[in-house]
């Protein structure tokens, strides 16, 4: 935005010196705001917001650039202006008290009013005079002129006179914003564009699909590039905020940054171990797969990392979602209090999809999160082109702040896409989808990635069980049908544990085999020893019994020889 | 206010407040007090009160008597209040927005 400002500047040589309104998003496309000193025109048809318009103008000056202003109301009068922007937040009447804004109430009767003769409008000339004089006024709105015409004859003077009025307020040197009702075929009913045509916004109430969506569009504005297209704008009890322009180009800043999911098996299948910081992650799944729940976990992981979640709902309360986050041991409510989440609740049909668009950004722009989860994208319903559009800007506002985001979408049976998947999917980067599996007569939820840029990441359909401590993944079981889940994983992990068992069974059995047939040899080895050790003994008897008659013998022949010898 | 009309006197016998607001000695401005000064003395002779009131000098008044068209010549006695915008020029017109036409046809 800065850049194309000053691409502006450059161009025109010496910038027109602009007013800021104060209104978020308006100065924006603006590239700053209303032509100072120049008087512009605001139409619209009845409803549009240009009286809140108009005092919004005007109190932001008084209050947030010190310039008083004058609100000249030709419609409502004071007591009753100041009741129905009390609405926005703004305290007119103490304004007024301290000398920073004049509120006139202009009444024209047309019944009360005899014509005799030519006059002028010197009188509202003077009241003017005198109220911006009052109080130093640097802004002035007329609301709404064109009831002039209504209450005075004579056009032909009433025309003279409203071009010399606007001659006059340029030469008083003051902003000024004239409100015109819309007319058939011309942008005012009484053609006053012809008078001020230094700027004119056109403000649109268009009802759609019985949905109403605030628009405004920068017609024209002289000696300044404005955005072109229409805006959509939002008036609530914060005041009014038009959505500014999308960014066209595709510069976001980039980050090599990894961001954890909240459910470590989910980081352990993404290369990166987490989501790179500032990308998109759309999330989607039939009903009762846990969308919320992988939401609230990451939410979880990135308030307990002190970083600041806003949680944009769209189906549940907040607290039903606290409740129910509760119930899977996710803990929102220390985050809520300790002030790192924020939740935003809202009915998609409150509004148009600009409406949230325009609400969603000032939320954002306010709360100023890293983390962001929007659930769910399916709950818009409404012509694919325009939720296209829609989530479009809003994931590219996102993505231009460094959010990361997590979309989730509630899809249709037979993996239908749905309209809002339709339109996102490529402007996301990461895109998990979680189903059911059918089989044995229950259903188990799986999980798988189907793209994640910028990373290598699990290829497996994975098995996820919601339990009591949060989102537990399960390790993939692949059969010879596909996966197992569930009862069927369970059987076939019981299976296998039985022939495990049987076969440690068997080997135990061989086991004790073994060692019986080697007692049975050894056994029998022993007996055949001692056997032989029985008849070693009995040889050795025998031999010693052998020697000792042998040495008798020999003990008697020498005895005898001794004998025969003496005698020879 | 009744309690003030009757107290001066000035509607029982029938005379005229009006207050004529211009901007400064403009030649409409004068044509205006001038028209009005002749209608008063040819319709209410006697019987009237003119108030010039110049908003160059006391601008804050417009915004009281509702004033947007100059000169605007307002009847504030007897009410109710009653307008006519215009140089004056037109005396049938004015004399019907003050409501003495149809008084005196009465």
């Amino acid at each position: 935005m800065d850049v194309q400002h000053d691409e502006v500047g450059i161009e025109q040589g010496v910038a027109l010196p602009k007013t800021p309104t104060g209104i978020d998003g308006l100065d924006a496309l603006t590239f700053g705001g209303l032509p100072t000193g120049r008087p512009t025109l605001m139409c619209g048809s009845a409803g549009c917001g240009k009286t809140l318009f108009g005092m919004t103008f005007l109190v932001n000056g008084a209050r947030r650039f010190g310039e008083p202003g004058v609100f000249m109301s030709f419609e409502e009068r004071a007591r009753d202006l100041s009741v129905n922007v009390a609405s926005l937040g703004y305290d007119v009447d103490a304004l007024v008290a301290a000398g920073k804004l004049v509120v006139d109430h202009v009444h024209i009767e047309r019944a009360e009013i005899e014509h005799s003769g030519e006059y002028d409008l010197e009188g509202l000339f003077v009241r003017l005079n005198h109220a911006i004089d009052s109080v130093g006024a640097k802004r002035v709105v007329l609301d709404t002129i064109e009831a002039l015409f209504a209450g005075l004859e004579d056009t032909a003077i009433l025309r003279a006179e409203l071009r010399r009025l606007f001659a006059w307020l340029k030469d008083k040197g003051v902003t000024a914003i004239i409100t015109g009702e819309r007319g058939e075929g011309q942008l005012t009913r009484y053609g006053i564009e012809e008078y001020v045509s230094d700027c004119v916004l056109l403000l649109d109430n268009r009802v759609i699909d019985q949905v109403t969506t605030r628009r405004l569009r920068v017609v024209k504005y002289r000696g300044s590039a404005h955005g072109t297209n229409e805006y959509p704008f939002l008036i609530d009890g914060e005041g009014i905020s038009v959505l500014p322009i999308t960014s066209a180009g595709l510069a976001h800043p980039v980050s090599h940054e990894a961001v954890s999911t909240g459910v470590p098996g989910l980081d352990a299948m993404l290369g990166i171990k987490g989501f790179f910081r500032g990308s998109s992650i759309l999330l989607s799944g039939l009903a009762g797969t846990g969308k919320s729940t992988f939401g609230a976990a990451f939410v979880d992981a990135a308030c307990r990392r002190g970083e600041r979640c806003l949680f944009f709902a769209f189906e549940e309360s907040p607290g039903q979602i606290v409740r129910n986050m509760d119930s899977v041991g996710i803990k929102l409510r220390t985050h809520l209090d300790s002030g790192l989440l924020q939740f935003e609740a809202a009915r998609p049909s409150l509004y148009g999809f600009e409406m949230h668009l325009a609400r969603m950004n000032r939320d954002i722009e306010r709360f100023k999160p890293s983390v962001v989860v929007v659930d769910p994208i399916s709950a818009f319903r409404g012509p694919s082109m325009e939720i296209h559009a829609t989530l479009i800007r809003l994931a590219d506002i996102l993505k231009s702040q460094g959010i990361t985001t997590m979309f989730t979408s509630l899809s249709t049976a037979n993996d239908q896409m749905s309209e809002g998947e339709r339109s996102v999917s490529s402007l996301m980067d990461t895109w998990i989808s979680l189903s059911d599996m059918e089989a044995n007569g229950e259903r188990n939820r799986v999980l798988y990635l189907l793209k994640s840029r910028g990373m290598n990441h699990s290829k497996q359909l994975r098995e996820y069980r919601l339990t009591d401590h949060g989102v537990e993944m399960i390790d993939a079981y692949v059969g010879p049908h596909g996966v197992l889940t569930g009862t069927a994983r369970v059987v076939q992990e019981a299976r296998e544990r039985d022939a495990d068992l049987a076969r440690q069974q068997a080997v135990e059995r061989r086991r004790r085999e073994l060692a019986r047939k080697r007692a049975a040899i050894e056994r029998e080895v022993a007996e055949k020893m001692s056997l032989l050790e029985a008849e070693e003994q009995e040889i050795a008897t025998m031999l010693e019994q052998d020697e000792a008659r042998e040495q008798s013998i020999t003990d008697d022949r020498v005895r005898m020889a001794r004998l025969r010898g003496d005698s020879t | 206010m009744s309690v003030g009309i009757t107290s001066e006197g000035l509607t029982e016998d029938g005379s005229y407040n009006l207050r004529l607001y211009v901007a400064g000695q403009t030649p409409k401005s004068l044509l205006a007090i001038a028209n009005l000064k002749k209608l008063c003395e040819e319709h209410l002779a006697g019987r009237y009160h003119i108030e010039v009131v110049d908003l160059l000098v006391t601008p804050q008044l417009a915004a009281g008597d509702q004033i947007v068209a100059l000169p605007t010549l307002i009847r504030t006695l007897p009410p109710p209040l009653k307008r006519v915008i215009g140089d004056l020029s037109d005396t049938e017109k004015v004399l019907v927005g003050l409501d003495i036409r149809r008084r005196d046809l009465n």
